[in-house]
């Protein structure tokens, strides 16, 4: 890459102040050098004057909990960008945990298909409020170079709200680090994706509108069985 | 080969090569007709006299090893293959065809002949239709339950719209008591759980600690593999899913697998120099996937997230670099052609040849480091030695392949044994251990590695020392390929996982007419019950680490 700015300087400088107000109370004369997000946040004055909920939301974005969640091929970039060299720790968000009663951010890296997107919903729905989710690569985006499949479910905003596409046929950790990144700032923002009723939900049989595939299954589920529409032509 | 038994199929094989004359006459009356494919004469034979066939195939002849079962349904019927071969000498090689009528497509089942025949008869089940009377559980193993049609059979809708349930999620806590009169638990394990490297799910039965019984429920990654080869074209469309099947990276094995089956189909020279390159990218691939099989399956065994985990990843990040500079991907490499590379070595080429040099020189004492961290630790032993016990026979049985045989005690490496690439020019042995327990497998893997980096710094002297003039890296291969109608051919090659084999049927087009795959690791995963049964709940977590499976290849 021979481009004149590196890229860490391009990010710095491509950003927008994390607050509106920095500018105004940073005030002249002062150091750029120590501006932390810490700094950023709460002025220059030794006081802190903020809404509550900003505070929070900036703790929050602060430190996040991953949620360890690996289902294909990118799963392997994510355990190097949780790993050495790339180390999401440095970012207040890289210890994975294992139960999502303990995480509030989930990656979903890979490919989700119809026999999964079912458990993948359940596990969303067991994270705490509030929660977040990162698509990573181009299988969560939109199946990627699956679409075509009989089986492949067209992206994991068909079953879950979504907050950050990170492109990429598996994207490389230092993209993932970038949309992570993003996210922490959208966060601190107070910004989150709306949730809505997704294509794909998850109901008990019996409320299914009768069809020819709900006759036919009818003596191999029962009434309050939950069951998940797949249509692979009908989604987007 | 020490464990092999005295060979009796002696009189079937001349100047070692398979007599398929004598063969036939030892099947008699079974056999209805002959086909010639690729790699080896088939038999055609009736559907309710398989057992009979591969009982003799098996007993008399020696074929100990089904390596893959093939179903496909063509304009007027469905057919069963089975691949047969030998774990003594797998170029010998035999395949039988067993044709249904498409109204009703029923076949005597081969499981109790070879019990590996019985996820693939599931499978062949599930995505084509084929039922087979006799089988002892034949339910859908990719697909959910409920779904209806058969994907990979001819007449099926993708638009029709299907419905997916979500049972056997009761909550894990709670004792679930299936039979009222015993007290054994239920227990999932599974689908998302951070032992299970991956999307796997197992159904455990257990008795106090014990498992009593183990059955992986797989599909959860089911991304239609078989499908999107089978739509894309030979030349260029195919190559970029092989990366996607063990994505550990086994990338450059897997493409080797599919670039050795179409270049036997439609008879492509490969030269030399871009031979010695596919060889050194291979093993460097797999010293890759068994740092990663190392590094998880401590974690696994006693949760190590810092040291091990970490270390593995280091050199794991050292690969990869190497791998990027060569093929310009961390992971999904699409570098092999058809007949060759995509391009030479990276320019300088001194800088490349410095850059793994070094790598190799630091490798041996990260192995020691891995060794006194691993092998030596006494937690590891305690967890590893004598747990997860596979022996030979049951290996055989299930169709194991890779590092899990060969720490049964089998000395099979599809490397040595039907040589590709440019391995039988260069100097390494094939690692095998006898304990047959957790760590065999481990021991067999990091051993591996060794003779792996032994390969690479030979293909590194060979192709630095390669006159300017002679380093062509592809041969001349039409723009589309289309290979002679109704050709089939059964070729694997050694991925890091085990024999990773590819069926492919040309119908005269440039996409073939059946592409399946004989994933090691779908394989390697059936024999989980036998080692797990019996053995305490935590060793089933042990067992499974030292499977390393892909699922991914798994499910494909
Ligand atoms: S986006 Fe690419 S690398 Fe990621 S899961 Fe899909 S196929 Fe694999």
């Amino acid at each position: 890459m021979s481009s004149e700015k590196s890229p860490r300087q391009s990010i710095i400088e491509g950003k927008p102040a994390q607050t509106k107000t920095r500018d105004a109370r940073m005030g002249e004369g002062v150091d750029n050098r120590f501006n932390s997000p810490l700094r950023e946040a709460f002025g220059t004055s030794p006081f802190i004057l903020t809404k509550f909920d900003q505070f929070l939301n900036w703790c929050r974005g602060s430190s996040m909990f991953m949620l360890q969640f690996g289902i294909a091929c990118c799963s392997l970039e994510m355990m190097h960008t949780y790993a050495v060299k790339h180390d999401l720790d440095r970012f207040g968000s890289g210890v994975p945990r294992a139960s999502p009663r303990q995480a509030d951010t989930i990656i979903i890296p890979g490919t989700i298909v119809s026999k999964f997107a079912p458990r993948m919903k359940r596990v969303y729905d067991q994270m705490a409020e509030p929660k977040f989710v990162v698509n990573m690569g181009s299988c969560a985006i939109s199946g990627g170079p699956f679409q075509e499949g009989y089986n492949v479910v067209k992206g994991a905003e068909e079953v879950i709200p979504v907050d950050i596409h990170v492109p990429g046929c598996p994207p490389r950790p230092e993209a993932l680090v970038y949309g992570v990144v993003k996210l922490q700032e959208r966060i601190a923002n107070g910004e989150s994706s709306p949730v809505v009723v997704k294509p794909y939900e998850l109901e008990p049989f019996g409320d299914l509108e009768q069809d020819e595939v709900v006759e036919k299954l009818a003596n191999q589920l029962d009434e309050d069985d939950l069951v998940m529409r797949y249509n692979w032509a009908d989604s987007p | 080969m020490s464990l092999e038994e005295p060979q009796p199929e002696s009189t079937y094989v001349t100047d070692e090569r398979v007599d398929y004359d004598a063969l036939e006459s030892l099947l008699g009356a079974h056999v209805l007709g002959r086909e010639t494919h690729l790699n080896a004469e088939a038999f055609v034979i009736r559907p309710d006299e398989v057992q009979d066939v591969l009982t003799l195939l098996r007993d008399e002849a020696g074929f100990d090893y089904l390596s893959c079962v093939t179903a496909q349904e063509y304009e007027d019927r469905y057919e069963s293959i089975y691949h047969l071969k030998k774990y003594a000498d797998p170029t010998q090689e035999v395949g039988v065809v067993v044709p249904v009528p498409r109204d009703d497509p029923v076949s005597e089942t081969a499981t109790p002949v070879y019990k590996t025949a019985g996820w693939h008869e599931r499978e062949a089940y599930d995505l084509v239709g084929i039922e087979y009377e006799g089988h002892p559980d034949l339910r859908r193993i990719l697909l959910p339950e409920t779904w209806q049609g058969h994907p990979l059979g001819l007449d099926y809708d993708q638009d029709k719209p299907q419905i997916v349930p979500y049972r056997e999620h009761v909550n894990p806590i709670e004792g679930d008591y299936r039979d009222a009169d015993s007290d054994t638990m239920f227990l999932n394990i599974g689908p998302h759980h951070p032992a299970t490297h991956g999307v796997l799910h197992l159904k455990t039965v257990l008795d106090g600690e014990q498992v009593v019984d183990v059955d992986p429920d797989i599909g959860y990654l089911h991304r239609c593999e078989e499908q999107m080869c089978q739509s894309s074209t030979y030349r260029h469309q195919i190559m970029p899913y092989p990366d996607r099947w063990d994505y550990a990276p086994g990338g450059l094995m897997n493409e080797w697998a599919y670039a050795r089956a179409v270049e036997d189909l439609a008879d492509i020279e490969v030269p030399e120099y871009a031979q010695v390159i596919r060889t050194m990218g291979a093993e460097l691939c797999r010293m890759c996937s068994h740092m990663l099989a190392l590094g998880t399956f401590c974690l696994d065994i006693y949760g190590d997230f810092t040291a091990i985990f970490m270390y593995a990843m280091r050199d794991r990040e050292k690969i990869q670099s190497i791998l990027e500079d060569l093929t310009g991907q961390r992971m999904m490499f699409n570098y092999l052609r058809l007949g060759g590379v995509a391009w030479d070595l990276p320019e300088p080429r001194e800088e490349f040849f410095e850059k793994t040099r070094d790598f190799l020189e630091d490798l041996p004492v990260a192995t020691q480091e891995y060794h006194d961290l691993i092998t030596s630790n006494e937690i590891f032993q305690i967890r590893t030695v004598g747990t997860g016990v596979l022996p030979p026979e049951a290996a055989k049985q299930y169709g194991a392949t890779g590092p899990v045989v060969r720490a049964s005690g089998v000395d099979y490496d599809v490397r040595r044994d039907d040589p590709y690439g440019y391995y039988d020019e260069l100097d390494w042995e094939v690692a095998v251990e006898h304990g047959c327990d957790n760590y065999s497998r481990l021991l067999v893997r990091m051993r591996e590695v060794e003779q792996s980096a032994k390969i690479v710094e030979q293909c590194i002297d060979l192709l630095e020392e390669w006159p300017e003039d002679e380093r062509e890296i592809q041969s001349n291969v039409p723009r589309t390929l289309k290979p002679d109608p109704d050709t089939e051919v059964y070729r694997a090659v050694e991925a890091a996982k085990g024999e990773l084999g590819i069926y492919m049927r040309s119908d005269g087009t440039a996409k073939p007419a059946r592409f399946k795959i004989r994933s090691p690791c779908f394989s390697n995963l059936s024999t989980l019950g036998e080692m797990a049964e019996g053995e305490y709940v935590a060793d089933l977590i042990a067992s499974l680490g030292s499977l390393d499976i892909i699922l991914g290849e798994v499910d494909r």
